[in-house]
């Protein structure tokens, strides 16, 4: 069913084109983020709808207006002195040559001819674009007002680091735990999620939290291990765990305080105090300087290592703080990061659950404190497989909340995130950011983001970051305005030929589960299939 | 048929009085071509040009009596339409532009049947020339009238006169306040 909407008017391909509305189509039928396809001459063109105007042939006509009142007069004005006009950002273009066709939709170059005939998009068009769940693809969620599945290539997704924003209470985490099953399925990615609410590993709760949702653990017992920092409080919730995260003292080094020092109010001097420190007792240095009673001998000791006193008071008092965390004590009896690294390799997900500590000093602390272990880990494995051939390490995709406070740009360049956004894609380490705050994240780190979904945002600077980069960006910023404060999101970016407003995929019922099972067993299934056959060709 | 040129033509009705509906569709002709047009103007007067009628009737009951009682008037008095041509038919195809010729004196003119309205009022085209003639009658007159002869001929009148409203709205799109006078006339 094709539905004719009108005529193309005028246009340029950076300001998208005029479409004049044909008398019978209402204007209050369109909405912007629909799908239209332009039938040029050529090719096809296929854009969405960014705006929606009034229009009229005659300027006395809004001088004075006729009587609608009588409805003969109105359904004649309809559309002939008084029309609607759309305007429409092309994004695509589909060849009408058979080669182009092969090659499937292209990036648009160049505007439709006049009076080109705009269509409303069709199923099968959107599914020509964004193709069909298959092994690569992922269903995650519907283009809105249409049936047809939107389909996102996640293989494709995971080569770049990506974002997720909106508004709290938008749905940003029923978004994410869709993708991280999504990744989990289709993509030979292992995930490592910071799960600062406790919401991805064993249960989650709905909006309201009078619902309990499934998380990845109960979907997907043997591919996802739950660490927890907080082991009373997991017990507490009925969530069975594989590994209790202890931090020793010994292993925070003075480069982990330094992310913190915003969080613990700690001045310059006194990260570079921590280095001092670190230089003069080793591992222990944490220990040594938190414990340090004698006075006299402090006060010889910051001499001699060219410590003002005030600044060492300022180290200290961080450093308590971080002592006074629970899941940290002098030696951890077990080594985290190798925990961690052992279940990544073997490809399982690791969703780390910070339980009651959601504290953003434990938060921060953590998170660094792994993603910079692991990071060193995947960067010298990575070089020693480009310069031997050995195996390259499995991709990795870890997973932050509240990004803003790893990647704002005063911390930015000192993070490990923000290295892992900026270069990381080389070491087969990307990040999936989980923000509400985007505009406080740093511009570059924004800048490299492949695929940036975003559910509501109303702040301007924010919508403004988010849509840094993006061609046709007024067009966008009207629809993403307008999106419906839950359950529908905008994608954009690399894993995506275009711009998609969408409905997010149903989750939490128990048929949305059993989608999300039967999808993966049929595909073990298949690739059960493929290897043994594979296994007999040889 | 009395006289007639390229754009119009003037018969005069065998009846005193019987003169076509202002609007109404007529045609006249023979084969190869038959000549379509809109009544457009009407009179009645006397036949001699020199010699006007004086008032009668000053006894008389009704207006029925006075003609009852000089029956000489319907044979002194003549009544006239004038048609103003908007297209012809050559073989079975209709075409909505003048004739290649004017009609022909003495020429019997047709009301057209219902259905043939509604033939010839599948295309709106021949508003476009109603717009652009010249009459005595107004234009907005004469084409609101026309419209609801022809309205009458069709199933379903209103749709008839929604879809001419807005092919009027179309030619008349820098005349807003002419467009409306005759949208306010097919009420």
């Amino acid at each position: 069913m094709t539905e004719r909407l009108g005529i193309v008017i005028s246009g340029s391909l950076d300001s998208g084109v005029e479409v004049r509305l044909d008398g019978a189509v209402s204007v209050e039928d369109m909405a912007v983020g629909r799908y239209v396809t332009i039938e040029g001459q050529k090719q096809r063109f296929f854009g969405m709808i960014t705006d929606v105007s009034l229009g009229v042939t005659d300027p006395r006509l809004i001088l004075t207006p006729p009587d609608v009142a009588d409805p003969f007069i109105a359904e004649v004005f309809s559309g002939t002195s008084t029309y609607g006009t759309l305007h429409i950002s092309p994004y695509l273009t589909i060849g009408g040559k058979a080669d182009s066709l092969l090659e499937g939709p292209q990036t648009v170059k160049t505007v439709p001819s006049h009076f080109s005939a705009v269509n409303l998009a069709t199923d099968p068009d959107i599914e020509l674009v964004f193709g069909q769940e298959d092994q690569e693809r992922f269903w995650i969620g519907n283009p809105m007002d249409m049936e047809t599945k939107l389909c996102l290539d996640l293989e494709e997704f995971v080569t770049r680091s990506n974002g997720i924003f909106g508004k709290s209470g938008t749905g940003k985490t029923f978004l994410t735990r869709i993708l991280l099953i999504g990744m989990l399925q289709k993509s030979k990615a292992v995930n490592l999620v910071f799960d600062m609410h406790s919401e991805y590993g064993w249960a989650g709760s709905s909006e309201g939290g009078q619902r309990k949702v499934k998380a990845l653990k109960q979907l997907f017992p043997s591919q996802v291990a739950v660490f927890t920092l907080d082991e009373e409080n997991s017990r507490r919730r009925g969530v069975s765990t594989d590994f209790v995260v202890r931090i020793g003292y010994d292993e925070i080094e003075p480069e982990d305080i330094g992310l913190l020092r915003q969080t613990l109010n700690l001045t310059e001097p006194a990260i570079e105090a921590g280095y001092q420190l670190r230089r003069k007792f080793g591992k222990n240095w944490l220990q040594q300087a938190s414990e340090w009673s004698d006075s006299e001998e402090i006060g010889e000791q910051l001499k001699e290592m060219n410590i003002h006193e005030s600044t060492f008071q300022n180290l200290r008092r961080g450093l308590n703080t971080i002592r006074r965390l629970p899941f940290t004590e002098p030696h951890a009896p077990t080594n985290a990061v190798q925990h961690v690294l052992e279940h990544l390799d073997r490809g399982t997900n690791v969703v780390l659950e910070f339980g009651r500590y959601r504290d953003i000093t434990a938060y921060v602390l953590v998170a660094n404190m792994l993603a910079r272990r692991i990071y060193a880990q995947y960067q010298e494995r990575m070089e020693k497989a480009m310069g031997e051939e050995a195996a390259r390490p499995t991709p990795l995709v870890i997973t932050i909340e509240e990004a803003h406070r790893f990647l704002n740009p005063s911390v930015a360049s000192q993070t490990i995130f923000g290295t892992i956004a900026r270069e990381m894609r080389k070491y087969n380490v990307t990040l999936l950011v989980i923000d509400q705050r985007p505009s406080g994240i740093d511009e570059e780190v924004m800048s490299q983001m492949g695929t940036k979904i975003t559910c509501l945002l109303d702040n301007e600077r924010d919508i403004d970051s988010v849509l840094a980069g993006v061609s046709s960006k007024s067009g966008l910023k009207a629809v993403l305005a307008r999106l419906a404060p839950k359950q529908q999101a905008l994608i954009f970016g690399h894993a995506v030929p275009m711009p998609v407003p969408f409905e997010p995929r149903e989750y939490g019922s128990a048929q949305s589960y059993k989608d999300f099972i039967t999808t993966n067993r049929a595909q073990r299934r298949e690739q059960a299939e493929k290897d043994i056959e594979d296994l007999w060709e040889r | 048929m009395l006289a007639a040129s390229t754009t119009d033509f003037t018969a005069q009705c065998y009846g005193l009085y019987q003169s076509p509906p202002l609007g109404s569709l007529v045609k006249t002709g023979d084969e190869p071509i038959e000549l379509y047009g809109i009544v457009g103007h009407a009179t009645t007067g006397s036949l001699e040009p020199g010699r006007r009628p004086i008032a009668r009737g000053q006894d008389e009951a009704s207006e029925e009596e006075v003609y009852r009682t000089s029956p000489q008037l319907s044979k002194l008095l003549k009544s006239e339409f004038s048609v103003l041509v908007v297209g012809h038919r050559e073989g079975d195809k209709l075409y909505y532009y003048l004739p290649p010729r004017p009609a022909r004196i003495h020429g019997f003119v047709y009301r057209c049947r219902p259905e043939e309205v509604r033939e010839f009022s599948q295309s709106l085209d021949f508003l476009n020339m109603l717009i652009n003639t010249n009459l005595p009658t107004s234009v907005d007159e004469l084409i609101a009238a026309a419209l609801r002869q022809t309205g009458q001929a069709h199933e379903d009148p209103r749709a008839f006169l929604v879809a001419a409203g807005k092919e009027l709205a179309v030619l008349l799109s820098g005349q807003f306040n002419q467009l409306k006078a005759i949208l306010e006339r097919l009420k």
